[in-house]
């Protein structure tokens, strides 16, 4: 009865949705602890830009990764949205559908953080 | 749309109905397997539909206290320097009414709601800990009923509902804070408690066939709010313990005389107050989410956009906490990021509103009473939310920072986001409690109390906050601008307090002579809506098999098909309660699981552990001593008695020619999960002790400061050895079981518990002989508490394992047989992890600075 396809259960995860979330989480934590630090140590401010722009073009690329396999999830097989059958292909296309929606979401949010760190020009 | 005759997908096509005789022998027996017990006994009940109605109810109590403290308010309130309650009396109307309104009703109404109707919405007979629900509940009126009685002894906690020291620490000499820190802390546990049941629910309980994209959407928002409970409220029960060890032990954790800092109060407080909002609001939107499809004769339009929105909010409302200190002093750009992630989340919260919106486009709107709720909810809503996005900009937030226009902006929110979509809840779904429908004419004279009374009372308030009043002062003067407005808020209150009468007396007026509402009234497609008028105790006749997101709209004859028991476990032949557990993902079939009955044992557990929590208000120690001692005795004996009981058969057939195990233990079993997501919360615990660590030593100059004695590295060292070597035999003993070496399990798990023992001995051997005095600095107080954290753990573990081996011993515990040990296997990986940590911030870390 089991298949060897990829989209069996076994292969898949919940967690997959939270990874793009995650990315945001991290990003945003390690630039507010980032920030404060190098702020209290008394380093430039162009020094935070820098490493929070470094970290946003990493974290942009992993989302973008993520986003790029929940894309070719959603596109498996030729079945249109609503996702709603009971089939794993459609299984599938969802988990695929609401990871990408989900980095989409992440990827803005990076990019609101960074640009509020960069209107910041001064540590006080 | 939904492809009912998948056939490849389900396990085999239902058989002919079975005789009416049969059906009537089953029914018999079901009923007698699930039966509410009657009498006095009726209080030992712990079915969902029982224990979910009492927690509504006891919720619903909580409401009306709290609403009665806002009148007070606004009596007070409403005329310039009036003397009705006085600074002292006000000071303490707040604080309970907002802690009330926040811990007792807004979050706990969620979880009631949840137990009651999740099941069914499942197709499930029962949640999987049906005893931890009922725990829960008890735990939670024992305290909440306990908070609610100091205020008419004079001696309610008054340091408002957020309770920031040095106010709750140095300047509140009585017992109110107290009661607010371990009373609440009692409570947050109990909401822990239900959580581990909730996500076990929607994610191993769900029926056959319901996949991961089939799920009614209020089971993802739950398990979306459920998952934040694990994370914002540990925080919290962190920093109320710190907060009362400096109470009560003089432990410098706030005090910046040595060396603390009442800002890291502030920073736990709101990373979990933050989440909190959204975790009281994402279940509300859930049932709206569950409300509109019926009226507007169609499915939710852009489910898997929903499912981003409850996720998306879930993570990003943990990025928002520094909003709520904003005026602190922190660097501008701290703010700036905290400001962009307040406003980023506006974006998931639209989404969902923009779905409901598309939704009745697209269908064809049934104008109803619960929709007229959720009309008047999202307006209101959506106002809270646009002065939301407002106070996130951090300069205006400057101007408007405690005064009423934040009161003004939260009660928006709150109400519209959650009171007024229960109340549609409670219109919809009341025919699922009694089989009665409410009055619609009571429901229409209440929903316009309730929406003018709330404008009325909180629109001028926004224009009060601008013009300068600031919150939490008991009066103000007369002729500068702010009598008319608070008159104004004072009548809309009265009008408000008549909505929820009107309301509440829908809810509870007798309706004995009232006709039965007819099945599903509102012709819905979700799955409680299966339910018989009035219900039966079994919840759902026979557990479905899912093709569909609405399977009452799209399954042809699904109704009769359950009603006939033609799917899975139509009979209790063995006469015990059961139900199914299936995979996470796909939902297939992989355990019937057999529940413990009713039993007055979560009752005296939720007694004796509230004893833990109260006595030490009163100081009174020894009290507290034996309540802690009866407490583990009462737990020790539920826990006997009511898990991992080993079944008289290895399978049973469930019907439709599925055999399923009736016992399972590690991943595949729902007890494993339950141990997996309480530990999860314990973890983050323990590090929301680790982030106060860190705190410290980022602020201060000198973490660890050269005045404090210094901890040599020897005694933690040897008590990391001891625990990592007690961590690795518990995990020889788990597989030792499994090979079913009885000796060697024995001799592992006993050396594991004399590890266990001295380890910990070691670990508080080392602050102890270095004469580490925890009043002296909050260094001191940190390596404490986190040795005392540490030792904790271990020496439970060391019960746990001692109860292994008293389960093998006793032959309730086998080599196949095996859940008990191995989730103590899981249960001490996470000590480990707590034990390396511990070792390596006390003793290493010294080194490193």
């Amino acid at each position: 009865m089991k298949s060897e396809s990829h989209i069996d259960e076994d292969r898949q995860s919940l967690w997959l949705l939270t990874i793009s979330p995650a990315i945001w989480a991290a990003h945003f934590l390690l630039s507010y602890l980032g920030a404060s630090l190098a702020c209290g140590a008394g380093l430039a401010i162009t020094l935070v830009h820098t490493a929070v722009g470094a970290g946003t073009m990493l974290a942009l690329a992993a989302i973008a990764f993520i986003g790029w396999q929940a894309w070719q999830r959603l596109n498996y097989g030729d079945e249109q949205a609503p996702h709603d059958a009971d089939s794993p292909e459609d299984r599938h296309r969802f988990l695929g559908l609401a990871t990408l929606l989900l980095s989409m979401l992440s990827a803005i949010a990076i990019i609101f953080a960074t640009v509020s760190v960069f209107m910041v020009t001064t540590c006080a | 749309m939904a492809g009912h005759a998948n056939a490849m997908n389900d396990p085999e096509a239902l058989g002919p109905p079975p005789s009416e005789e049969l059906q009537r022998a089953q029914k018999e027996r079901l009923r007698a397997a699930w039966k509410t017990p009657e009498g006095w006994r009726y209080w030992s009940a712990v079915n969902n539909s029982v224990v979910g109605q009492w927690y509504t109810a006891a919720t619903l109590f909580f409401l009306i206290f709290g609403g009665l403290l806002a009148l007070l308010m606004r009596a007070q309130l409403a005329l310039p320097n009036n003397t009705l309650l006085g600074p002292e009396k006000y000071n303490q109307v707040f604080t309970l009414h907002g802690s009330v309104m926040m811990f007792l009703f807004a979050l706990p109404i969620f979880e009631a709601v949840s137990i009651l109707f999740l099941p069914q919405m499942l197709g499930a007979r029962e949640l999987p800990f049906p005893r931890l629900s009922a725990f829960g509940f008890w735990a939670f009126a024992i305290g909440g009923i306990f908070l609610c009685l100091s205020i008419f002894f004079n001696s309610a906690p008054n340091g408002g509902w957020f309770m920031y020291p040095p106010l709750t620490s140095k300047f509140e000499p009585g017992i109110g804070a107290d009661m607010w820190l371990l009373g609440f802390s009692f409570i947050e546990v109990s909401a822990i408690a239900a959580s581990v049941e909730l996500i076990v629910g929607v994610l191993k309980c769900r029926p056959p066939g319901m996949r991961i994209n089939l799920i009614p959407l209020y089971g993802w928002y739950v398990l979306v709010a459920a998952v934040m409970v694990l994370f914002a409220f540990p925080p919290l029960i962190v920093g109320s313990l710190m907060l009362e060890l400096e109470r009560a032990f003089d432990w410098p954790f706030f005090r910046p005389s040595g060396g603390g800092d009442p800002l890291l109060w502030q920073h736990l407080f709101w990373l979990f107050g933050h989440p909190e909002v959204y975790i009281i609001f994402l279940p509300s939107v859930a049932l709206v989410a569950m409300i509109i499809p019926t009226f507007a004769r169609t499915p939710i339009v852009g489910y898997s956009w929903i499912v981003l929105s409850a996720i998306g909010t879930g993570f990003l409302s943990f990025g928002l906490w520094v909003h709520h200190m904003f005026t602190t002093g922190l660097p501008n750009i701290t703010l700036a990021l905290f400001s962009a992630a307040s406003q980023a989340v506006a974006i998931p919260t639209g989404v969902q509103i923009f779905c409901f919106i598309g939704t009745l486009l697209v269908g064809r709107v049934q104008r109803s009473l619960p929709m007229l709720w959720i009309f008047g909810g999202l307006a209101t809503f959506v106002m809270g939310g646009l002065t939301g996005v407002m106070v996130a900009v951090a300069t205006f937030n400057f101007q408007a920072h405690d005064t009423h226009f934040v009161v003004a902006h939260l009660h928006s929110v709150l109400i519209g986001g959650t009171v007024f979509p229960f109340a549609a809840a409670v219109y919809y779904y009341y025919p699922l409690i009694n089989g009665k429908h409410l009055s619609e004419r009571l429901g229409r004279i209440s929903f316009w109390l309730l929406f003018t009374g709330f404008s009325i009372t909180f629109l001028p308030m926004h224009l009060t906050g601008l013009k300068g009043m600031p919150r939490r002062v008991y009066t103000y003067p007369a002729g500068v601008g702010l009598d008319g407005l608070n008159l104004v808020s004072s009548i809309g209150a009265v009008i408000l307090a008549a909505g929820f009468a009107v309301l509440l007396w829908d809810i509870f007026r007798p309706k004995g002579r009232q006709p039965l509402s007819e099945r599903n009234p509102w012709n819905a497609g979700t799955l409680e809506w299966l339910q018989e008028m009035p219900g039966e105790a079994w919840g759902v006749r026979s557990i479905p098999e899912i093709d569909s997101r609405y399977p009452l709209w799209e399954q042809p004859d699904f109704v009769r098909h359950v009603d006939e028991g033609r799917f899975y476990l139509p009979d209790a032949e063995e006469g015990k309660r059961e139900m199914m557990i299936t995979s996470v993902i796909d939902a297939r079939p992989v355990q019937c699981l057999r529940i413990p009955g009713n039993t007055f044992v979560t009752l005296l557990a939720a007694i004796f552990t509230g004893g833990i929590f109260i006595f030490p208000t009163f100081k009174m120690w020894w009290p507290m001593a034996v309540s802690t001692v009866l407490a583990l005795v009462t737990i020790i004996k539920w826990l006997w008695d009511g898990s991992g009981m080993i079944p008289e058969k290895e399978q049973k057939d469930v019907g439709l020619g599925v055999t399923l195990p009736l016992y399972t233990s590690g991943p595949t079993s729902s007890g494993w999960w339950g141990m997996l997501i309480t530990m999860l919360a314990d973890i983050t615990a323990f590090m929301s002790i680790v982030f106060g660590f860190f705190f410290y030593w980022t602020l201060k100059q000198e973490f660890p400061p050269a005045s404090t004695p210094q901890l040599s590295a020897q005694w933690p060292l040897i008590a990391l050895g001891m625990l990592l070597s007690s961590w690795l035999l518990t995990l020889a003993a788990n597989s030792w079981n499994k090979q079913d070496f009885a000796r060697m399990f024995y001799v592992g798990a006993a050396g594991a518990v004399v590890l266990a023992v001295l380890g910990t001995a070691a670990l508080v051997a080392g602050p102890w002989l270095a004469h580490m005095d925890p009043k002296q600095h909050v260094y001191t107080a940190s390596v404490w508490l986190l040795v005392a954290w540490t030792a904790l753990h271990s020496l439970v573990g060391a019960i746990m394992l001692l109860y292994c081996m008293a389960r093998r011993a006793a032959g309730r515990m086998t080599a196949r047989y095996d859940i008990d040990i191995g989730n103590v296997t899981l249960y001490w990986h996470f000590a480990a992890i707590m034990a390396a940590i511990t070792v390596a911030l006390i003793a290493g870390f010294p080194h490193l600075t």
